[in-house]
C-alpha cells in the first residue's frame, strides 16, 4: 500500500521544527511500524535527505524505547501495543498519517522524534526503590506475600518507562508512571517502611520536573501499553494523603541529582 | 598473552569461600578514593555498579540507551534458575551446577559453574528483598516452573516478564545510588575506546549520543558489561542496539575473545516475513510442551496447512527422537527445522518455516485449556503475524539468541588485560557451548551482586596504581583514533547505506556460520567478509554531522566492528573440529545426525588475540575436569 | 500547618483541597436544592426557610465566609493546575485525539468559570438585589417568580445548571480518586453517585428556571 506521511522534523534540541510531508510506497502489511520508518529512511538516505530519528531498541514491545504520536494517538490506534509491535495492517492505502514526538516540556525534543525522558529517571532515583543494600537479604521465603497482592503489584510493575501516559495527558501529567511504582512497592510487604517517604520523595521530584496535574482524564490508561490502570493514581493520592497525616517521611533535599 | 584462570584449589564446593577469605580488602575509608568505571547497565552492569557504589567506591555508569532501565536484559521472558530447592525435589547446588556443565557440553569451567550454582539462592534472595514481583503460590509463597535441560522445578519467574522484573530491579538500586550522588550515570553514551595506561585499563573515550562530543573517563579499573553480539547476523531476538564494539575494542587493545563461535540458535521464533524484516521475535519454548511440529512431505507444497491431510504430514521431531519428540532440546530442535527447509519442505513466505500446530492438543484439551496456558503467546503472535494460532497452525523458525563467547575472563572475572574485568553475556565465563534456559540472568546477576564486588577489591588492593586523569595522553590519542572512524564513515559518501552492509554481513554468518557450520561454507564466509568490508569502508554512505545525534553514524560503527568480528567467528568456527552444543560442525557427526565431540583435541577454551595487520593468534585454555565425568548428550 | 502547607504544595495536594471544598460545596448545594424546590409546594415556604437561616446571626456569616473560603480555595487551585497543565505542554499536537476523557471532565475548566460566573451573578441576584430591580428583602419566593420573568436569565440558569450537572459528574468521580478511594469493586456505585448526585441536583435546581419558562409560576 501507499501511505502519506506527515512527520515532524527538527535537527536539534534548539532548532525550530516543523511538519514535513513524504510518501511511503509499498509498504506490506506485515511490516512494524518501526520498519515501515526503516524502508522511508533508506530511500530517503539514497536521496541524499539525512534519515529521520526515532527512538527504538528491543522492537518486541519490552524497553519502552519506541514513542511516536501516531495519528494523534501515543503508540498508534491499537490499543495495548507499542509502536514498535503495532503493525501496518492496521492502515489502509492511501490513509494519511501524522507522526509526531512525545510533546511535554518535561520532555524535550532531542532530534526529530526523539525526546529526553530523563526525568522518569531522576523520579525514581528520588524514591522510586526499597534500599536492600547487596547483601543483606533475608531469606526469600521469610516473608510470605498474598498471591493477590503480589498480582497487583505485577500488574504496576508491568510499566515500560515509555512515557506514552505523558503524551496522551492533556495536562502532560506523569502521574501514571509515578503511580505505578508506588504502587508496585506500596504493595510489597518489603515495600512497607518507606512508604511514606517514596510518596512523598517522589511527588515531590515529579513537581519539580513540571509535569502537570491530573483531572482524571483517563487518557493515559486508554493509551499505556501495559495497560496500567489509573487505580494506581489513587493508591498514590492515598498514600500521599496518609504520609502527611502520619508526618513519618520528609522530602529528600538531595534528590534528583543526575 | 597471560591465560592464567587463577582458580583457587581445594574441593569444589570450598573453593569460592576460601577464595573470599583470601582476597585482599580495601579499607572503607579508601574505597572512596577509588573510581569504577561500568560499562554497561543490564543486569550484570547495573547490579555491579549499585553493589560498588554501596560499598562506597565511586562509580561511573554508561549505557548507550536513554535510561539504563532499557538495556536489553528487559526482554528475558521465562525465567532465573536457583538451586533454592523450595520445591523438595532434591534440587541442590551440585545438581544446577551439573545441568549447567552438562547443557554446555562440557566445555566451561568447572570451578566457575560451581560458584554460579552456589550464590544463584542469594540472587532471588535480593530481588525479593528489592520488590521482585515474583510469581506466588497461594500460600504466598514463591513459585517454580520447570525449564529445559532439567529435571527439577528450579525455575523462578515474573509472568512473562522475569528480565523485565529483574533489571528494573537492578535499575531501582542502581537510582537509588544515583540519588545519593555515588554513581554517576551516562545514558545515551557509547563506549568507543579503552584506554590503556602502563598495560593496566584505566579509562574509556565514550561519545556523548546527542551532542556528539568525545569525551575521557579515567578511573582505576573498568567494567565491562556490555551484553552479547547475536546482532552479527543483524537478524536476532536482541535488540536493534546490541553491539560487540565495547568488546571489540577491547580485544583490538589486547584483551583476549573466548570461543566467539559459541552461539544459541533458540528453535521458537517468528519467522521472516520480508526483507524489511528488522528483528526477530522470541516465543516461549514452552509452547513445545503442546504444540507438534511438522512441514509437508511433499517438497513445494504449497496447500494450506489445513488442507494437507494427516498422511501427508512429516512430524519430524517425533519421527526422529521418538522419546523426547517436540521436546528436543534447542540446538537439535533448531538444526531439524533447518533441514526439513533446506530440503525444500519448509512453509510460509520464503519458506523459512515449520508449523507449530496446536490442533490436537485444542482437541484433546479443549480451547479454553490452551488459551490459560498460551493466550499471550497466541496474541502476541496475531498481533505480530495477524494469523489466529487457534485456527491456523503457527509457523516458527530458529533464530539467533544468546551468544555464549566473549571475552575472557579468570577466575576474577578480570580479563588478561589487569584492572579490566567483564561480566554478564559480554563475558565468556559459565555456559561453555551452549546455555540453558533461565541461567543468563542468573549469570548477570551473580556476576554482578555477588562476585565482582569482591574480586574486584582484591584487583584494588593489589595494584600499584599511579594517578592518571583524562588529561593523560593516552585518553587523547584514544579521542582523535574515535573521531578519526567517525570522520571517515561522513567523508565516504558512497552509495549504500549502512544497514545494507549489517544485512549483507548477517546472510553470510547465518547460511556459513549459522545453525550448522562447515569447511567449506566457513571458508567461503572468510573470503566473503572482507569483500563486503572492503567495499564498505569504499561505498558507504553516512549523512549528516558527528556533532548531533546522529543514529547512521552510531550504527556505522557497530556495523564496522562486526565486518571484523564476524570473519574472527567463522575463523573460531573453522579451527574447533567437533560439533559441542551449540557449535555443529556437520563433518562431525554420528550417522544419526548427533554432535560429535572430540574431547581429546578440544576441551579448551579458544582465545582469540588480536594482531595489528596480521591474522590473530589462537590460544588455549585447557578445561580440566577434575569433579565430573565427560558423557555424551543423548536425547533420542 | 506545615504538613497541610507541604501538602499544598504539590499538584496532588491542590486536587486533596479541591476535593474537599468541592465536597462542602455539593453539601450545601444539597441542602440549597431541597430548599429551593421547596418553592413547588408554596411560596412562602421558601420565605420562612429564608427567615430561619436569618435568624441563626452570626452563625450564618461564620457558614457564609466558610462557603466564600471553599471557593475561594477550590478556584485558587483549579487556576495554579490549569496554569501548570498550560506550561507543561508548550508545544501541542498538530493532530490530538481524545479516546476515553469525557466531554465533562473536559469541561470542568471552562465549565467551572462559567459557575464562578453564574455564583457572582447569582448572588448579585437574588441575595443583593443588586441585578434585580424590584427586589425585596425577605421575600425570596417572589423574588425567585420576578427573576425568572426575564426569559435570558432563566436560560442563562439553565445553562449554568447543564454545566454545574457535568462538574458534578464528573467531580465526584474524580473527588473519590483524589482522596484514593478507587477499587474495581465498588467503582460502578461510584459512578451511579456521581451521576446521580449531578442529575439530582442540578436537574432540581434546573426545575425551577424550567418551569418558570413554561409559565408555572404565572
Ligand atoms: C528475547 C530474549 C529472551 C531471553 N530470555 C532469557 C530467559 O528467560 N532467561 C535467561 O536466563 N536469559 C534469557 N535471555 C538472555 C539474557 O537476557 C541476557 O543474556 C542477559 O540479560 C544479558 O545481560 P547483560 O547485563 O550481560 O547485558 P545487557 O542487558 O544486554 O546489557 C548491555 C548493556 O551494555 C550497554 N552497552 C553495550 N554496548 C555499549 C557501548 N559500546 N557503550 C556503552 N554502553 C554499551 C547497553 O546500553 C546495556 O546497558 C534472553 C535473551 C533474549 C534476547
Ligand atoms: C436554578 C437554580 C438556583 C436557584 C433558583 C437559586 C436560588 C437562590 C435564592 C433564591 C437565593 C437567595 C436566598 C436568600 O437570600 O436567602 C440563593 C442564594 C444563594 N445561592 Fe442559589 N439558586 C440556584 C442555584 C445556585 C447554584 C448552582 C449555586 C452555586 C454554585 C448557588 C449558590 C448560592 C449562594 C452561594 C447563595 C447565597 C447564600 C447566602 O449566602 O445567603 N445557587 N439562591
Ligand atoms: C461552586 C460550585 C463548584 C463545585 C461544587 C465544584 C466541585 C468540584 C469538584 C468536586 C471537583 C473534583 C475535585 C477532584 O478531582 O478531586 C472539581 C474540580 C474542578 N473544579 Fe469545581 N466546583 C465548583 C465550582 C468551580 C468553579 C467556580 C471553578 C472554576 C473557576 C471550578 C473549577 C474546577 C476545576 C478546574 C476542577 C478540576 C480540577 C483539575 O483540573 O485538577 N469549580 N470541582
Ligand atoms: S504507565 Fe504505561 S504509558 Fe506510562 S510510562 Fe508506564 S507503560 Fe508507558
Ligand atoms: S490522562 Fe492525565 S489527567 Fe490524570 S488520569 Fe491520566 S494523568
Ligand atoms: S522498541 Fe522496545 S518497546 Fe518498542
Amino acid at each position: 500500500m501507499k501511505l502519506n506521511l506527515k512527520i515532524w522534523r527538527q535537527p536539534g534540541p534548539a532548532a525550530a521544527g516543523a511538519m514535513q510531508s513524504y510518501v511511503a510506497n509499498d509498504v506490506s502489511e506485515h511490516m512494524s511500524f518501526l520498519e515501515m520508518l526503516d524502508v522511508v529512511n533508506e530511500e530517503l538516505q539514497t536521496k541524499g535527505e539525512e534519515p529521520i530519528a526515532f527512538d527504538h531498541d528491543c522492537r518486541e514491545g519490552i524497553c519502552g524505547t519506541c514513542s511516536l504520536m501516531i495519528n494523534g494517538t501515543p503508540h498508534g490506534p491499537k490499543r495495548a501495543t507499542t509502536t514498535c509491535q503495532l503493525h501496518m495492517r492496521s492502515f489502509s492505502d492511501g490513509d494519511t498519517i501524522t507522526i509526531e514526538p512525545w510533546r511535554a516540556k518535561a520532555f524535550p525534543v532531542l532530534r526529530d522524534l526523539i525526546v529526553d525522558r530523563s526525568p522518569f529517571d531522576r523520579i525514581i532515583a528520588s524514591g522510586g526503590f526499597i534500599s536492600a543494600p547487596t547483601g543483606s537479604a533475608q531469606d526469600a521465603n521469610a516473608i510470605l506475600v498474598p498471591k493477590p497482592d503480589s498480582d497487583l503489584a505485577m500488574d504496576a510493575a508491568a510499566c515500560i518507562g515509555c512515557g506514552a501516559c505523558v503524551a496522551a495527558c492533556p495536562n502532560s501529567s506523569a502521574m501514571l508512571f509515578t503511580s505505578a511504582k508506588v504502587a508496585h512497592l506500596g504493595l510489597l510487604p518489603q515495600g512497607q517502611p518507606e512508604r511514606d517517604q517514596r510518596v512523598l520523595s517522589m511527588v515531590h521530584q515529579m513537581d519539580l520536573e513540571e509535569f502537570g496535574g491530573c483531572t482524571l482524564f483517563a487518557e493515559c490508561e486508554d493509551a499505556c501499553p501495559k495497560e496500567i490502570s489509573v487505580e494506581n493514581i489513587a493508591r498514590l493520592n492515598r498514600d500521599l494523603i496518609r504520609a502527611t497525616v502520619r508526618d513519618r517521611g520528609q522530602v529528600h533535599v538531595e534528590s534528583g541529582a543526575g | 598473552m597471560n591465560l592464567d584462570a587463577k582458580v583457587p584449589g581445594g574441593p569444589l564446593a570450598d573453593k569460592w569461600d576460601r577464595h573470599l577469605a583470601d582476597l585482599r580488602l580495601v579499607s572503607p575509608a579508601n574505597k572512596r578514593k577509588f573510581h569504577v568505571i561500568v560499562v554497561g547497565s543490564g543486569l550484570a552492569g547495573a547490579s555491579a555498579a549499585a553493589s560498588l557504589a554501596e560499598l562506597g567506591y565511586q562509580v561511573s555508569c554508561f549505557c548507550f540507551q536513554d535510561s539504563p532501565r532499557r538495556a536489553h536484559s528487559i526482554a528475558a521472558q521465562g525465567g532465573i534458575n536457583a538451586a533454592k530447592n523450595y520445591q523438595n525435589d532434591g534440587d541442590s547446588t551440585w545438581r544446577l551446577f551439573y545441568d549447567t556443565i552438562k547443557g554446555g557440553d562440557f566445555r566451561a569451567r568447572e570451578a566457575n559453574v560451581y560458584r554460579l550454582a552456589q550464590v544463584s539462592a542469594n540472587i532471588i534472595d535480593q530481588c525479593v528483598a528489592q520488590g521482585v514481583p515474583f510469581a506466588r503460590e497461594y500460600g504466598g509463597m514463591l513459585a517454580n516452573r520447570s525449564f529445559g535441560g532439567a529435571q527439577v522445578s528450579r525455575t523462578f519467574y515474573a509472568r512473562g516478564q522475569t528480565g523485565q522484573q529483574l533489571l528494573l530491579g537492578a535499575y531501582q538500586a542502581l537510582e537509588r545510588m544515583i540519588g545519593k550522588g555515588a554513581v554517576k550515570m551516562y545514558s545515551r553514551h557509547e563506549m568507543l575506546e579503552l584506554v590503556l595506561v602502563n598495560g593496566r585499563a584505566r579509562g574509556i573515550v565514550a561519545r556523548d549520543l546527542v551532542t556528539g562530543e568525545m569525551e575521557s573517563f579515567a578511573g582505576d579499573a573498568v567494567v565491562l558489561a556490555t551484553g552479547g553480539y547475536g546482532n552479527a547476523f543483524f537478524l536476532s531476538t536482541n535488540a536493534k542496539g546490541c553491539n560487540v564494539t565495547a568488546a571489540y575494542r577491547a580485544y583490538k587493545k589486547g584483551a583476549g575473545f573466548a570461543n566467539p563461535c559459541f552461539t544459541q540458535i533458540h528453535p521458537t521464533c517468528i519467522p521472516v516475513s520480508g526483507d524489511y524484516q528488522s528483528k526477530l521475535t522470541l516465543m516461549s519454548e514452552s509452547l513445545r510442551n503442546d504444540g507438534r511440529v511438522w512441514v509437508p512431505k511433499a517438497h513445494g507444497d504449497s496447500r494450506g496447512p489445513r488442507d494437507v491431510p494427516e498422511s501427508e504430514r512429516d512430524y519430524y521431531l517425533e519421527r526422529k527422537y521418538p522419546s523426547f519428540g517436540n521436546l528436543a532440546p534447542r540446538d537439535i530442535a533448531s538444526r531439524a527445522a533447518k533441514e526439513a527447509c533446506d530440503d525444500g519442505r519448509g512453509v510460509g513466505p520464503g519458506g523459512r518455516g515449520v508449523y507449530l500446530d496446536f490442533s490436537s492438543s485444542i482437541e484433546r484439551l479443549g480451547e479454553q485449556a490452551i488459551r490459560e496456558r498460551y493466550g499471550n503467546l497466541f496474541e502476541m503472535y496475531e498481533r505480530i503475524t495477524g494469523e489466529n494460532p487457534y485456527r491456523v497452525p503457527m509457523r516458527i523458525y530458529p533464530a539467533v539468541h544468546y551468544t555464549m563467547g566473549g571475552l575472557w575472563v579468570d577466575y576474577n572475572l578480570m580479563s588478561n588485560l589487569p584492572g579490566l574485568h567483564v561480566v554478564g553475556e559480554a563475558n565468556f565465563s559459565d555456559h561453555g557451548a551452549n546455555r540453558l534456559g533461565a541461567s543468563a540472568l542468573m549469570q548477570g546477576l551473580a556476576d554482578g551482586y555477588f562476585i565482582l564486588p569482591y574480586t574486584i577489591g582484591d584487583y584494588l588492593a593489589g595494584a600499584k596504581l599511579e594517578k592518571v586523569d583524562a588529561t593523560h595522553a593516552a585518553f587523547r590519542e584514544a579521542e582523535q583514533r574515535a573521531s578519526a572512524q567517525l570522520n571517515t564513515f561522513l567523508s565516504i559518501n558512497g552509495k549504500r547505506s549502512v544497514d545494507s552492509f549489517h544485512k549483507e554481513l548477517g546472510h553470510v554468518m547465518w547460511n556459513e556460520c549459522g545453525m550448522a557450520r562447515n569447511r567449506e561454507g566457513l571458508q567461503r564466509a572468510l573470503k566473503k567478509i572482507p569483500e563486503i568490508r572492503a567495499e564498505f569502508w569504499e561505498n558507504v554512505k553516512v549523512l549528516g554531522s558527528a556533532e548531533t545525534l546522529n543514529q547512521s553514524l552510531e550504527k556505522a560503527g557497530r556495523v564496522a566492528d562486526f565486518l571484523e568480528f564476524g570473519e574472527l567467528m567463522c575463523q573460531d568456527a573453522l579451527q574447533r573440529e567437533e560439533s559441542c552444543g551449540g557449535h555443529f560442525r556437520t563433518e562431525y557427526q554420528t550417522p544419526d545426525g548427533e554432535a560429535m565431540r572430540n574431547d581429546h583435541d578440544f576441551t579448551h577454551v579458544a582465545i582469540w588475540e588480536y594482531q595489528d595487520g596480521a591474522a590473530p593468534v589462537r590460544h588455549q585454555e585447557p578445561l580440566d575436569f577434575e569433579f565430573v565425568k565427560l558423557a555424551t548428550r543423548s536425547y533420542k | 500547618m506545615n504538613r497541610l502547607f507541604a501538602l499544598w504544595g504539590t499538584t496532588v495536594g491542590k486536587k486533596v483541597a479541591m476535593a474537599a471544598t468541592g465536597i462542602v460545596m455539593i453539601l450545601f448545594l444539597i441542602s440549597h436544592m431541597i430548599s429551593n424546590v421547596l418553592i413547588f409546594r408554596n411560596p412562602e415556604h421558601l420565605d420562612s426557610y429564608a427567615a430561619l437561616l436569618r435568624s441563626l446571626g452570626p452563625a450564618l456569616w461564620v457558614a457564609r465566609a466558610g462557603l466564600l473560603a471553599c471557593v475561594l480555595i477550590h478556584i485558587a487551585a483549579a487556576w495554579q493546575l490549569t496554569m501548570l497543565a498550560r506550561r507543561a505542554r508548550p508545544i501541542t499536537y498538530a493532530h490530538h485525539e481524545y479516546r476515553v476523557a469525557t466531554y465533562a471532565s473536559r469541561t470542568m475548566r471552562w465549565g467551572g468559570v462559567l459557575l464562578f460566573v453564574f455564583i457572582v451573578f447569582h448572588i448579585l441576584h437574588f441575595t443583593t438585589g443588586t441585578l434585580l430591580p424590584g427586589w425585596q428583602d425577605g421575600r425570596v419566593g417572589d423574588n425567585v417568580k420576578l427573576g425568572f420573568q426575564s426569559v435570558p436569565v432563566a436560560i442563562f440558569y439553565l445553562v449554568a445548571m447543564l454545566f454545574l450537572g457535568l462538574h458534578f459528574s464528573h467531580g465526584i468521580w474524580s473527588a473519590f480518586q483524589t482522596l484514593g478511594l478507587n477499587h474495581p469493586s465498588y467503582n460502578r456505585s461510584r459512578r451511579l453517585l456521581a451521576w446521580g448526585l449531578a442529575l439530582a441536583v442540578a436537574g432540581g435546581l434546573a426545575t425551577i428556571p424550567a418551569a418558570a419558562l413554561l409559565g408555572y409560576f404565572k
